[in-house]
């Protein structure tokens, strides 16, 4: 690899270690309520395998149970069951109404659930735990890989895991640039210094390092805690221009044009007051306190000629750069993303409507240009029928939530993909919405607040991000196996491996 | 250049405590009193205000959906103590159309007048029936118009009412035979409707509330003849029996409206005679024959029609039941009157299930020329569009929202605050496509996407197989 970078950089082990959730009382889809009828006779410690139940050497009570770990009516219908079993009757088992309140139908509270499971252990999520797909009853969440529908496919002799190949090379166009090589087809997406706390960016690029993969450090500047990491970043030049200078463009390998946001598309970064803190505004070259509206588009972009001078002067600025250009979903992104190619774009990423932000009009995010699963066959056949298909890399992002959705993505059209939201649920986030302004994430997580950001550590994020990267992997690995392919690379445009739900039965068309 | 057009928007509190969408319901037995929970996990003061509230029902109001169910409290009570729940009675407010959500929106954009700003991507169902199926369009890079909401460039909303002459005639010496065009200019593209049932006490209140948020909006207020005030932002609804007692109304204002019967444009010819500069409408059911009506009544001279629909923004069949969403139905509408060559004579305004900004646009896209906003109206003054409401022409007795006791000073500025906030939202939308002006955006599905032509795009070529086969 080669690296462009003058600063020292550092390595972190790739390497799965439990990562229990921050908070004192980690969040189960079940309760169990031990009522004062409890004797303390350790029956239930004794029936229940999940680790519910703890009643340690020498205690004289049984512990809170720890309800995270149940699995729920499976279990309590048995008679073998901690509720069936209980002499005194002191236990009862119910749906945790707290994890109801998480999530909505994109991100279901199951798919938290399961997101953060997987960040703790490193590897799939309990079955009780829909870990697939979410509950919005379209895109993602009404296709199937076919096997996955009973009596649809026959199973196919499977590769053993070790043979399959996950990784990506993100420079197809023999323009005498260096290679940029993924170990999974997965990067991090831009979150800016502001958005989000100095600990979640750390913790996504030294988690970028581990996975051989990228972070990218959205439009609000490069923060020097970032430079050890400089072989793994992705610098954004974006409508506002925070940050960037000649020599933040020299030290990366890949550098990004954000067009548009699929949040919000044609409307520019959103940044409000409260966020802007003096840090952050130093970063930003702005005054502190003042909300940070980035200008859409770039005004000295006008045309697809206007775009290769862009991406002339930052390849001039950094001979040995990646060009990724970042867009969002209009009807007609399949003509912006040729336009791209022959303006010399190394990476086409398109970024659907449905994808997180930190700040955006409520309006923007539902209304505006497609979702994600629309536009990724849309732009693929496009290349393809322009013959130019295997001249770029073909990335896509914007409601990308479980190793499900890289698949299907994959499958749909895309090389690879780019995720944001995954990221910060594995943080902790539970989708509260709240991250715009005030002090911002209740868990720290997307707030720039001294304090707040103090909840979490570098360490422990860095390591839930290997974590639930891992148990991705697991999941893909496992799904290419079941397809007989040996590379996520064969995956790419295989959508005759998916099929679409339908409401109605008598359209089905096998 | 003339001023360009505000709407001044003042935050405006909410009169009575809110029904919150989550709360904090069970709180078992044990605690430790470390107050944790009060003073350091809650970002939002929630537990302060409730206790606050609790011991005099008279303090300050605090809306009482500040929870925003981060969980901090749950995760991070030092004994497990506390759950969180969706308040069961939030789930309950409205219907399967004006759900709990969108009335939630409305009262904050009423309280604020601002247009809503939140984190994290989209939060809803993929798509839905009607309006959800439409995903307006955006420009890239090569259509530049604009430099943010907060720029320099001006996005105009304001719309025509009346007839407008698609070319001038003129006698061989020149001299124009063509009456001069009266066109009414107004500067937002929704009029204020009359509210689809009756509300327990708000008969004139709320009428003059409108009347007057017409004025500060610079667009206009329909209202029953009997509540209509000589004001030229005013649109008094007149039948055969009103128009001999409304002369002085009829002469003041500069639209009026006539319900839609065989006897219509004798109706108009009275109204006319009146006041012959006074833009006549007709307001008739949008449904399967509205097309061949409106060509109809566009050759006896008719230009302006208001096209209702019901609650849900569908179609009213002569059977009484629903049909077509405004989608389908003005669609075909608009077509129709496009392929006829009249589509610039006449002007549309369509009402009903105009629940969101993002509806006004959309009905747009699919042909009005303008919307006519009623039951958000309701909404903004704290309407639950409760069970009383869901049977069409009930009356709301008793309102729980107590919307009849509110002063018009009130009223007004919580309209304003909405309509205010819908505005700003309608330039967002209108920015991110690239379009200058609202007037351009009829009708132009060319800047919208419909689920059935991207979804036939998109996945066409995947195998379709019953959702019942995987249980999901």
């Amino acid at each position: 690899m080669t690296t462009t970078s003058d600063w020292p950089q550092e390595t972190v082990v790739r390497e799965v270690r439990p990562a229990p959730d921050r908070y004192r009382n980690a969040l189960g889809k079940y309760r169990i309520d031990r009522s004062a009828a409890c004797a303390s006779c350790g029956r239930c410690v004794e029936v229940c395998s999940y680790g519910v139940h703890v009643k340690p050497a020498g205690y004289a009570f049984t512990l809170r149970p720890q309800d995270h770990l149940c699995v729920g009516p499976e279990c309590a219908a048995t008679a073998e069951s901690c509720v069936a079993q209980c002499p005194q009757h002191a236990l009862t088992m119910r749906r945790n109404p707290s994890a109801e309140c998480m999530g909505d139908p994109r991100w279901s509270s199951d798919l938290i659930l399961a997101n953060w499971r997987q960040a703790a252990t490193g590897h799939a999520a309990p079955p009780h735990l829909e870990s697939r797909q979410g509950a919005s009853g379209g895109g993602f969440d009404s296709m199937r890989f076919k096997f996955e529908v009973p009596g649809l496919e026959e199973p196919v002799a499977a590769p053993t895991a070790a043979e399959i190949d996950t990784s990506l090379d993100l420079n197809h166009r023999n323009d005498g640039r260096p290679q940029a090589h993924i170990d999974i087809p997965v990067y991090g997406g831009g979150m800016s210094f502001g958005s989000v706390s100095i600990h979640t960016i750390l913790a996504k690029a030294r988690a970028a390092v581990a996975w051989n993969s990228f972070t990218c450090t959205g439009e609000g500047g490069y923060p020097d805690r970032l430079r050890p990491y400089d072989d793994h970043v992705i610098t954004q030049v974006a409508t506002g221009l925070f940050g960037v200078r000649e020599d933040t463009i020299q030290r990366v390998r890949i550098v990004e044009f954000k067009y548009a946001q699929g949040a919000k598309p044609g409307l520019g970064g959103h940044l409000l007051g409260d966020k802007n803190t003096p840090a952050v505004a130093r970063m930003r070259e702005a005054v502190a306190g003042n909300a940070l509206f980035s200008p859409f588009p770039f005004h000295s972009v006008y045309s697809v000629e206007d775009h290769k001078k862009h991406l002339d002067w930052i390849k001039e600025v950094n001979p040995t750069c990646l060009v990724s250009v970042k867009v969002s979903t209009p009807t007609d992104v399949d003509m912006v993303a040729v336009g791209s190619y022959y303006a010399g774009a190394h990476i086409i990423h398109l970024d659907g409507s449905y994808g997180g932000t930190g700040a955006a009009p409520d309006i923007a995010k539902k209304n505006i240009a497609m979702p994600i699963e629309f536009a990724i066959p849309k732009v693929h056949k496009f290349l393809v029928a322009e013959g130019i298909r295997e001249k770029i890399t073909l990335i896509a992002s914007g409601g990308i939530r479980t190793a499900f959705d890289v698949l299907k993505a994959i499958a749909l059209g895309a090389d690879g993909v780019v995720i944001g939201t995954a990221e910060l649920v594995a943080l902790g986030c539970v989708r509260c919405a709240s991250c715009e302004s005030g002090r911002g994430c209740p868990r720290g997580i997307a707030s720039t607040d001294p304090e707040l950001i103090q909840q979490m550590s570098v360490e422990w994020a860095t390591q839930r991000l290997i974590n639930m990267q891992n148990a991705w992997r697991e999941q893909m690995v496992e799904v290419l196996a079941r397809l007989g392919m040996s590379s996520i690379r064969e995956l790419r445009g295989r959508s005759d491996v998916l099929c679409y739900l339908s409401e109605e039965p008598a359209a089905e068309v096998a | 250049m003339p001023d360009r057009y505000h709407i001044h928007t003042v935050p405006t509190p909410p009169r009575f405590r809110r029904i919150g969408k989550f709360g904090n319901v069970d709180w078992r037995e044990d605690c430790s009193r470390c107050t944790n929970c009060v003073k350091l996990r809650c970002l939002y003061d929630v537990y302060r205000h409730e206790a606050a509230y609790n011991r005099d029902p008279l303090a300050p109001l605090e809306t009482s959906d500040e929870c925003k169910a981060c969980l901090s409290c749950v995760q991070g009570c030092t004994k497990g103590l506390l759950s969180v729940s969706v308040n069961p009675e939030f789930l309950d407010l409205g219907d399967e159309y004006w759900k709990p959500d969108i009335l939630l929106t409305t009262w904050n954009q009423s309280d604020a007048g601002k247009i809503p700003v939140s984190g994290a991507g989209y939060r809803g169902r993929f798509h839905g029936p009607g309006f959800d199926s439409i995903w307006t369009d955006m420009s890239e890079i090569v259509r530049p118009t604009r430099d943010g909401i907060h720029g320099r460039e001006y996005i105009s909303t304001s719309v025509d009412i009346g007839p407008k002459p698609l070319r001038l005639r003129f006698t061989p010496d020149g001299a124009m035979l063509t009456e001069p065009s009266r066109l009414l200019e107004i500067q937002l593209p929704a009029i204020l409707d009359i509210p689809a049932w009756q509300v327990e006490g708000a008969g004139g209140e709320l009428a003059k509330a409108r009347a007057a948020a017409a004025r500060e909006l610079k667009t206009l207020a329909v209202m029953p003849a009997a509540e209509a005030t000589p004001d030229p932002f005013v649109v008094p609804l007149v039948g055969a029996d009103d128009i001999a007692r409304s002369h002085e109304i009829l002469k003041a204002v500069r639209m009026a409206q006539v319900e839609d019967c065989p006897e219509v444009a004798e109706l108009a010819g009275q109204v006319l005679a009146v006041n012959p500069q006074v833009i006549l409408s007709v307001r008739m059911p949008l449904g399967p024959a509205a097309a061949g009506r409106i060509l109809e009544l566009a050759r006896a001279g008719i230009r302006v029609f208001h096209l209702c629909t019901d609650l849900h923004g569908r179609e009213r069949l002569e059977n009484g039941r629903p049909g077509r969403h405004i989608k389908d139905a003005l669609r075909e509408v608009h077509g129709r009157l496009v392929k006829e060559g009249i589509r610039d004579e006449v002007t549309l305004i369509v009402s009903g299930g105009i629940a969101l900004a993002e509806h006004m646009a959309k009905a747009i896209i699919c042909g009005a020329d303008l919307v006519a906003v009623d039951t958000a109206l309701l909404v903004a003054l704290g309407c639950r569009v409760c069970r009383h409401a869901r049977g069409t022409g009930a009356s709301c007795n008793p309102c729980p929202a107590e919307i009849g006791s509110a002063s018009t000073e009130y009223a007004t500025q919580r309209i304003v605050n909405l309509m205010g906030a819908w505005h700003s939202q309608l330039i967002e939308v209108l920015g991110a496509m690239g379009i200058r002006e609202v007037r351009r955006l009829r009708g132009e599905v060319g800047r919208a996407m419909f689920l059935e032509d991207i979804a036939r795009e998109a996945f066409g070529d995947l195998c379709r197989v019953s959702r019942d086969r995987v249980n999901a």
